[in-house]
């Protein structure tokens, strides 16, 4: 049909950012896929194998990713980039930086060899979340392999589209268990005029308090976290929204490394050496600190907490629905991690997340197991 | 091109008699109320979409959950059709009813339920006015930022349903960036939660899924939104050109400066006249197209960016630029842009708004394409334009009494939207494609896209009772109309049965 003849956008691109490892592997991809539905093998969907920890181990042939790579179309006026998902995530990144422009959801990358199809089959986001957005909501097109080996489009490189269902941001943190994403679109910003880090020695209660008097204010805030007796803070914006924003706050000056370090759980609280599982929570703005036996760093101005807890699954997850929230584990079982990393879905909505995934991988060859047991 | 069920290419529907359905709903449900008469059913025969009008053959406006529940499980053990609506604002014909369904009106849902100022949410019912959340936050300094042209009158489950858009969705997004929870029932009537008050949930992002979705996975009964701290300064730039495509160049020009504005507008110069002949804001009736720009956030950031954009503004040949003096005289500036459409409607008898998107630099190719068409059709076309998002509102000009001028408008709207999708756009910004734009689903999407759209209607609704017939075209329509988009001559699907 028609718009199979527009694929290559790069015809009239205006940047196009070519390397010598790209490289266009779909039609492989498809019929390994094909091949894999036919046999009903299950495939291993990977990529840099630097977020395999996170989720439940799948058992499968690997299909490998790692070389479909390239930015398929950059137009740094349009606000989006189109790029493969094998591409790595540090060369997407170095492509938006070198025209000062940026993703806003800050993903984490856990590996140099993080690739732009991990961030999206996690939807794992940064600091700076709370007021940019997730990786899904910078979503705005992908091109997926269907269990039939078929290659599709859904939504495209335009900021507002409401033509169908969508699919694109459905695959977001789906970790690969609907289909192979093969290609994202993104929407991208420019980067801040001007950046800032604070650090405020206070009390977590103290903190949390005024987090959530800052939050009713427009400030250009784009990072809080609290851990270790400071509050520890980001602003982003205008040279002026910023210099002043700064003054009113007060605190002494924090290095920015102090962002990507907690972002890339570098920080001495996510050490190996710590026998501890590390937990994720996700809560709602202002809920109040929880009784957890273990040590708690606050980021998302208190709204993701990370856990070195022994306290175990159940406590945890207890605790954390019971203030409308959600609880990941981040160690994997062979380490002493939960065998469920997932908070169980309620049954109603586990029902229709079996028949949905029925529905788009009938034969289960896509990361099986990867998300819950029964898909 | 009539766009009404067909049930030779859009499937067959059950039909059930009116009186037993009616008898055993009453009996189920005696407290809802239930209409049934010819003169009751009228009023919801039609959405925003006026030109298509099905009466119903029942009209439901349940006031409680557990009514939702009951309704939801009788028609799916009856196999009744199922369409939902909410104030009926909607442009593409979603909530159009069909004449063997149900038409669950949610307008009775109409409560705020919470605005938590410290957790920045607000939880409302779906029959909630759009508008109605923003005043109730507004005594905490927040906002529901979403703001669609209808936003006095549509209503937040409709929202939902379309993914409603507005002027302000390139800096703070769609419906979909600004809700975080959603409560369901299913057409078997089950209860289920979706997202969550916290930034994420676990499992598929099924939130996402259903924003948009035109009613067709579930009947949304309550909503979470976000609510974000009113920006504490707003200023607004008009910008005059004597040609379109200089205004264009413009808007990349602001971006390319690495400004994200709140909002920027495009009109051209038919859609000037029209608002300044209705609204008298001091447009430029001889520019041939104006930008409205509008710069918020931190009072200090927003004068450095007027300057900034003042000066893109300068050099992209801008030939008069005025900045609202004060609050005033901006929501002037704003006004002859939000009544463009009725503005656009004193000038003509009927007018027929379309919805396309496009990359931003395709603007003046895709201009001159509905030039083209409005000379060859003799239709005029006015053009409001959301330029920072690319979702432009071309208005075709017509007149129903006229033989044949609606069906006219009809085929240029379609190639217009056959033009967006052709730049590499969509058919639907902010719309939605209801019953309006079924057939340009086909030129957007390829039989295999949309066999995995009915695959996902099928993991919800494997009877097809919700809304059936939106949205998600059949390939046997998409073979009727697919026509228009023969390749090499040849027909897709040549086993499938043509009428």
């Amino acid at each position: 049909m028609e718009h199979h003849e527009q694929d290559n956008y790069s015809a009239h691109a205006e940047r196009s950012t070519s390397s010598a490892q790209d490289r266009d592997m779909s039609e492989a991809l498809c019929e390994r896929v094909r091949q894999a539905n036919t046999d009903r093998t299950p495939l291993r969907i990977a990529g840099g194998d630097t977020k395999t920890f996170y989720g439940r181990p799948v058992e499968g042939e690997i299909l490998s990713l790692a070389e479909h790579r390239g930015i398929t179309h950059y137009d740094p006026v349009e606000l989006v980039i189109s790029v493969r998902t094998g591409t790595p995530l540090s060369e997407l990144e170095a492509t938006l930086n070198a025209e000062g422009q940026q993703l806003g959801c800050e993903p984490p990358h856990f590996g140099q060899a993080a690739t732009v199809g991990g961030m999206i089959a996690t939807g794992l986001s940064g600091p700076r979340r709370p007021w940019a957005g997730s990786v899904r909501d910078f979503m705005l097109g992908t091109r997926v392999i269907n269990h039939e080996g078929k290659h599709l489009r859904f939504g495209g490189e335009v900021m507002k589209n409401v033509a169908g269902y969508d699919l694109s941001r459905l695959m977001v943190g789906a970790q690969g268990t609907l289909g192979v994403v093969t290609e994202v679109s993104l929407k991208v910003l420019p980067k801040p005029t001007e950046t800032r880090s604070l650090r405020l020695e206070m009390t977590l209660d103290s903190a949390l308090e005024r987090l959530a008097e800052w939050g009713r204010q427009p400030l250009p805030l784009s990072a809080a976290a609290w851990h270790d007796g400071a509050l520890h803070l980001r602003l982003e914006g205008g040279r002026s929204s910023v210099a002043a924003t700064a003054e009113r706050l007060g605190g002494e000056a924090l290095d920015a490394t102090f962002w990507s370090d907690l972002r890339e759980q570098r920080l001495a609280f996510f050490s190996q050496e710590d026998a501890r599982p590390l937990w994720r929570l996700s809560l709602p703005n202002h809920t109040p600190p929880l009784t957890i036996d273990g040590d708690t760093l606050y980021d998302w101005a208190g709204a993701q907490r990370w856990v070195r807890s022994d306290a175990g699954a159940q406590a945890l997850r207890d605790a954390t629905t019971r203030a409308g929230g959600h609880a990941t584990c981040f160690t994997p079982q062979s380490l002493g991690g939960a065998a469920e990393p997932f908070t169980p879905l309620a049954p109603v909505v586990a029902k229709y997340h079996r028949q949905l995934k029925a529905q788009l991988d009938p034969n289960g060859i896509f990361n099986p197991g990867r998300l819950y047991p029964e898909f | 091109m009539n766009i009404l069920y067909d049930e030779r290419l859009d499937g067959a529907l059950s039909k059930q008699d009116k009186t037993s359905v009616l008898e055993q709903l009453q009996k189920a449900l005696p407290d809802m109320t239930l209409l049934h008469r010819e003169e009751d059913l009228r009023p919801f025969e039609c959405d925003g979409l006026a030109a298509y009008r099905i009466l119903p053959m029942l009209v439901a406006m349940p006031h409680t959950l557990a009514q939702v529940e009951t309704l939801l499980r009788i028609c799916y053990e009856l196999g009744v059709p199922v369409v939902t609506r909410g104030a009926g604002t909607g442009l593409s014909g979603g909530a159009l009813p069909l004449e063997q369904g149900v038409l669950l009106v949610m307008s009775r849902f109409a409560k705020i339920l919470d605005v938590d100022p410290d957790a920045r949410i607000a939880r409302v019912q779906p029959g909630v006015r759009n508008l109605a959340i923003s005043e109730a936050a507004a005594p905490y300094g927040l906002y529901y930022a979403p703001d669609p042209s209808s936003q006095i009158a549509c209503s937040i489950g409709g929202n939902v349903a379309e993914n409603a858009g507005g002027v302000h969705c390139l800096k703070y997004g769609l419906t979909v960036h600004n809700v975080m929870r959603v409560e369901v029932v299913t057409i078997e009537g089950e209860r289920m939660t979706l997202g969550s008050e916290a930034f994420d949930a676990p499992g598929f992002d099924l939130m996402a899924l259903f924003t948009g979705s035109e009613g067709m996975l579930g009947v949304v009964t309550e909503i979470t939104v976000k609510l974000l701290p009113k920006p504490e300064s707003a200023k607004v730039l008009m910008a005059s050109f004597d040609d379109v495509g200089k205004a264009g160049k413009a808007v990349g020009d602001i971006i390319a400066a690495g400004i994200i504005p709140g909002g920027l507008e495009m009109m051209d110069n038919l859609a000037i006249r029209a608002a300044e002949d209705f609204i008298h804001a001091n447009y430029p009736v001889d520019a041939e197209a104006i930008l409205l720009c509008e710069l918020d956030g931190v009072e200090a950031d927003v004068d450095d960016d007027c300057q900034t954009v003042r000066r893109v503004l300068e050099a992209a040949g801008a030939t008069d630029i005025a900045q609202a003096r004060d609050d005033a005289e901006r929501a002037k500036f704003w006004a002859g842009r939000k009544n463009a459409f009725p503005a656009v409607g004193r000038m003509s008898p009927d007018y027929y708004c379309m919805d396309g998107t496009i990359p931003r630099r395709e603007l003046p190719r895709v201009l001159k394409g509905i030039a083209d068409l409005s000379e060859q059709y003799g239709l005029r076309v006015a053009n409001v334009f959301h330029a920072g998002d690319g979702n432009m509102h071309p208005l075709i000009l017509f007149d129903a009494n006229r033989e044949g001028e609606l069906e006219l408008a009809e085929t240029v709207g379609g190639k217009i939207l056959e033009l967006c999708v052709e730049a590499g756009g969509s058919i639907t910004g902010e719309h939605g494609v209801g019953r309006e734009k079924i057939n340009q689903m086909c030129a957007q999407f390829q039989p295999d896209e949309l066999t995995t759209f009915h695959a996902v209607k099928a993991a919800f609704d494997s009877r097809r009772l919700l809304n059936p017939g939106k949205n998600i075209p059949t390939l046997q329509r998409c073979a009727e109309f697919g026509a228009m988009h023969v390749h090499n001559n040849e027909l897709p699907h040549p086993e499938l049965p043509r009428f």
